[in-house]
Order: structure tokens, then sequence, then C-alpha cells
């Protein structure tokens, strides 16, 4: 093991790996702490030499590096958080006799190549206003499809808590959307 | 079942199997209401179109980590090393 072919990985890697980042976490200062993070348990790790797909090596302690942020973020869950999600927080969306007070309205992502890249501004708007457990949960689940099991494990958090918080992040990413998208 | 409890259903369904009776109630719930049918197919197109914004991210070259961040990362090791 060398310096040397240590700033070969980086610099052949740290791109690649500073994406697969910023795609799970989306905050770039969080992509780049976990890149590092992730270098610097690479060459403590006593199996550094013996990597011949060094990529794959790396993603892989990467991945394991974006949980533990995850995990972070998501762990401020607090029980009254919960329980007014459950119930209170949905007034919002849903009348006293249970109706939509907004019912949702028909659109779909657009084929236009430059419409579909303001959807998806909107889209990265509205993701953003939504609180960061909620979103990090909904990216986990509905964007990386891990599975369920794997988040409440990772989370710890019971799957009854994660249904309920992942309809809370999806029902208010789908209506900032519809409000922005069909107003805009 | 009224829309409330229906939108927690399709969201659920996303997540684990609904129950043959859960299925049916929610089948003729949305077979009458537009609204919670339109909610479902937004759920989908908001997966989709996430998935493409991710895809995006990772796929675009364009994208490269600071150089400062570089510098700093390379130090760190060196002085781990050294």
């Amino acid at each position: 093991m060398t310096t040397a072919n240590i700033h070969d990985w980086l610099s052949e890697h740290s791109d690649y790996l500073y994406r697969f980042a910023l795609a799970r976490l989306r905050d770039p200062h969080q992509a780049e702490d976990v890149v590092q993070e992730t270098f610097i348990a690479a060459i403590k790790s006593p199996s550094f030499a013996e990597q011949s797909s060094p990529r794959t090596w790396l993603t892989g302690i990467l991945k394991h590096k974006i949980i533990d942020v995850m995990r972070k973020s998501v762990r401020e869950i607090t029980a009254s958080d919960l329980m007014s999600e459950e119930d209170g927080n949905m007034d919002d969306f849903f009348d006293e006799t249970g109706h939509w007070m907004d019912a949702p309205q028909a659109w779909e992502i657009p084929d236009n190549a430059l419409e579909q890249k303001q959807f998806l501004i909107i889209l990265q708007n509205c993701m953003d206003k939504l609180p960061t457990k909620l979103a990090t949960l909904f990216l986990m689940r509905d964007v990386h499809d891990t599975d369920n099991e794997e988040i409440c494990k990772e989370l710890n958090i019971t799957t009854t808590n994660a249904w309920v918080m992942l309809y809370r992040a999806r029902m208010g990413i789908r209506k900032c959307l519809e409000i922005n998208w069909i107003g805009a | 079942m009224d829309c409330k409890q229906a939108s927690q259903l399709i969201s659920q369904s996303l997540d684990r199997s609904l129950s043959l009776r859960e299925r049916i109630a929610l089948r003729f719930h949305t077979y009458i209401c537009e609204a919670c049918r339109r909610f479902g197919q937004h759920l989908n197109t908001l997966r989709v179109a996430l998935k493409r914004m991710s895809a995006n991210v990772e796929n675009d070259t364009n994208i490269t980590m600071p150089s400062e961040t570089k510098t700093r990362i390379a130090k760190s090791i060196e002085s781990i090393v050294d």
C-alpha cells in the first residue's frame, strides 16, 4: 500500500463516489463528508491492498456511511411527532367527513424535455420543504427501493411508524408538487 | 371507507401487502372516487420522477467534487498513512 495509489484512487473514484452520495443525501457538504470518511475507512482497512475492484469496494463502504448519516437525521423522530402525524396534521388534507379538502388534480410527468426539467426543479424544491427526516425516509424507500424492514432496522423505528411517516411524506410532496406545477 | 382511509391504504400498498379485505374495500372506493384514483397514480409518478432526478445526479459527469475537498481528503489520508 503506497500513498501514490491512494492518490490514484482519489482521482479516479472521488467524483463518482461524490455523485453517488449526492444523489442519496442531496446535501453537498454531507456528500463530501461521507466520501472523506469512506477513503479514511478504506486505507485503515486491512484488506485495502487486496482490492481488485476498488470502485465496487469503496461504494460498499460509502453505502454504509450514507446509511449512518440518514440514521442520524431520522433519529430525532419523537413519539409526539408520530402522534400528531398520525392524525392531527392530516387535517390540512381532509375535512371532518374524511373527504379531500382539495381533490387531487389530473397531471403527469411532462414528455417535453424542457418542461420535464422544470417539473424536476419544482419537485426538488418540494423535497427541500419537507422536514429532513421525512425526506430521508422517503428517499430511502421510494427512490432507492430500500427494503421496508431494512429501513426500520437501520433507523430503529417500527414498521407502523414507517408507514405513517411515508404516508405523511408522500402526501406533503404530492400536494406541494401539484400546487406549484399546475400553478406554474 | 372514506378518502382519508383510502389514501392511507394506497400509500401503505407501496410498503406492504394489503389484506384481501383491504384490497377489496380499496378497489371499491377507487372505482367510484376519481380523486383517490389520481392520488394513487400520483404516488407512482412521484417515484418515477424522483428516480429520474436521482439518476440524473448520479450520471451527470459535470458534477464533480470540489477540488479543495479532494485536497483536504488527500491530506487527511496522508496524515494517517505517515
